[in-house]
């Protein structure tokens, strides 16, 4: 909780000065990348909980009962994504205490893309509290994962200004995609670096295969 | 009826076999019991039964259902208490119950008189709003074991039950257990390395040992099969007085421990005399002699030549003892 709001406020008010993107205030370019950002930390360091469950036995219980593995990984990512878009929700609101310019159309759109990013980034986390027993080395993966995909989103500036050789790490990204809508529906006049659809189409793709792999891995593994 | 058939069971990590071939068959509304030092497979075992745990190969029938091919109507008919604490304790009571109800498919109309039910078998329904991190290991203990009760399982699985806890919760639990068969006839299937636990509680006892059963009748007739009585002797000279006692064939079996002979003998007060003589007359003095019934502890011995510990897999009977017993045996 206090990550976005240092983001947001020291981070925006630093950064305003040396990144100027024409027609558009930073801080409004800026809280859709927050947003993605905080739904990113939150939705994959909670796949600890995996590992939490299954240090303190808790997981036995769910194991045994008679439901399939299925459900318990879509119980799982639910309750994690609603823990993610809760966060997502304050950094909106945030973004409205401290004057950022939002319409009530861009907020309403935003929240169902919101929605799509975190099923993914959730199973990411989930994928890799699979793979992980302890949580200590759950911690560490966890910064490897996340770190890269906040800072090379374009969460902080705008993609189209990079040279073209560092461009595709970001193009590979799925985060971007993620990033790139949310300020097609946030910020009026945005250009998204693809169409809308096309982005959107990327992010649902991304969503699939991670629910496949994520629940291949979990009930393979628990 | 028979309740829990299993046929070849066998379980093998990387090298290591944890449940070795194991055929056996439990009646319904048995209490049965399996005995073993730690790490003799007995988790395992019941982890297999349970469906958490594919075996290697063979199978088993819990209530006549397949544990490889019909899992979850086993886990329907089933109810655990596993050997670790698997309570949620940032819930209180009365929410880890719900949540067992739902995963359960308990209907909704009938949860909350179950719930009451159940808790008050195990007397915790004035607790029930509490957090669970507030109870003691013992409680936490009966609301396990009430917990797995919510949905009426047929077979209810027990695993350690009562390790880690004091004399007075154990005395509760076991009263609950015998309650609960009188009650319900449901199978329980209890695992321990208490031999007081599986003599006072169990209908039959299984003894495993090193991946296998090697015993499996009810406490008495264990007991019987040492045959007679337990003669123990502290003296300044144990090797010398077993061989002496061993040639005089005073004794259908011995072992030594640390610092005692212990003696099978069909009438211990016809023996007794004799084994003083002996010892009189070949200069070794006795310090402690007594004589008692056998218990479990010398049935395991009996038939794995260690004692049953807690903590450890049993201390070994090594060299002469060892020699010895093959020999009389």
């Amino acid at each position: 909780m206090v990550t976005p709001v240092l983001w947001l406020v020291i981070f925006g008010s630093g950064l305003r000065l040396s990144v100027s993107i024409p027609g558009v205030n930073y801080l409004q370019f800026l809280l859709p990348g927050i947003i993605a950002q905080s739904l990113l930390f939150t939705a994959i360091f909670l796949g600890i909980s995996v590992i939490w469950d299954r240090q303190f036995g808790f997981m036995k219980e769910i194991l045994v009962a008679p439901i399939g593995r299925i459900s318990i990984f879509a119980g799982k990512m639910l309750g994690v994504a609603n823990a993610a878009m809760f966060q997502g929700i304050i950094v909106i609101l945030l973004g409205i205490i401290i004057a950022v310019p939002l319409t009530l159309i861009g907020v309403s759109l935003a929240i169902p893309i919101m929605i799509i990013i975190t099923v993914g980034l959730t199973c990411i986390g989930l994928i890799i509290a699979s793979l992980m027993t302890s949580l200590e080395s759950f911690g560490t993966i966890v910064t490897f994962v996340n770190l890269p995909m906040f800072f090379l989103s374009g969460a902080l500036f705008p993609v189209t200004s990079l040279p073209s050789y560092l461009k595709w790490v970001f193009y590979i990204n799925p985060l971007t995609y993620g990033v790139d809508t949310l300020r097609g529906v946030m910020i009026p006049g945005w250009h998204t670096l693809f169409p809308m659809s096309y982005e959107l189409l990327i992010i649902v793709i991304f969503d699939v295969v991670t629910v496949i792999i994520g629940t291949y891995l979990f009930t393979k593994r628990q | 009826m028979t309740a829990i058939e299993t046929i070849d069971l066998t379980k093998k990590f990387d090298k290591l076999t944890a449940v070795d071939n194991v055929n056996l068959k439990v009646d319904q509304g048995e209490i049965f019991g399996l005995l073993g030092p730690n790490g003799a497979g007995k988790s395992t075992f019941i982890s297999m039964l349970c469906t958490i745990l594919k075996p290697s190969s063979g199978t088993a029938k819990v209530e006549g259902y397949d544990i490889r091919r019909e899992a979850s109507d086993v886990r329907r008919s089933i109810g655990i208490v596993f050997q670790d604490p698997s309570i949620d304790d940032k819930l209180t009571g009365m929410e880890n119950m719900k949540l067992h109800a739902d995963l359960y498919d308990v209907p909704r109309d009938v949860m909350h008189s179950r719930i009451d039910e159940v808790l008050k078998l195990v007397e915790l329904e004035d607790r029930a709003s509490h957090n669970v991190n507030t109870y003691s290991g013992g409680m936490r203990r009966r609301l396990e074991i009430a917990r797995s009760l919510i949905h009426y399982p047929r077979v209810l699985f027990l695993d350690e039950p009562t390790v880690g806890l004091d004399p007075q919760s154990r005395e509760h639990i076991w009263n609950y257990i015998r309650a609960l068969k009188k009650r319900e006839n449901i199978t329980i299937i209890l695992t321990t390395h208490y031999m007081e636990e599986a003599d006072k509680l169990c209908d039959r006892i299984a003894i495993i040992d090193k991946s296998k059963i090697i015993a499996l009748d009810t406490p008495q007739k264990l007991r019987l099969e040492l045959g007679g009585e337990t003669i123990i002797i502290e003296s300044n000279n144990n090797d010398l007085l077993s061989e002496k006692i061993t040639e005089a064939k005073l004794a259908d079996n011995i072992m030594i421990t640390e610092k005692e002979l212990n003696l099978t003998v069909e009438n211990a007060h016809t023996a007794l005399a004799r084994i003083v003589e002996l010892a009189v007359s070949n200069g070794v003095y006795i310090n402690n002699i007594s004589i008692r019934e056998p218990d479990l502890n010398d049935v395991f011995m009996y038939f794995t030549g260690r004692e049953i510990r807690e903590g450890g897999g049993g201390k070994e009977l090594t060299g002469m003892a060892a020699r010895m017993r093959g020999r009389i045996k």
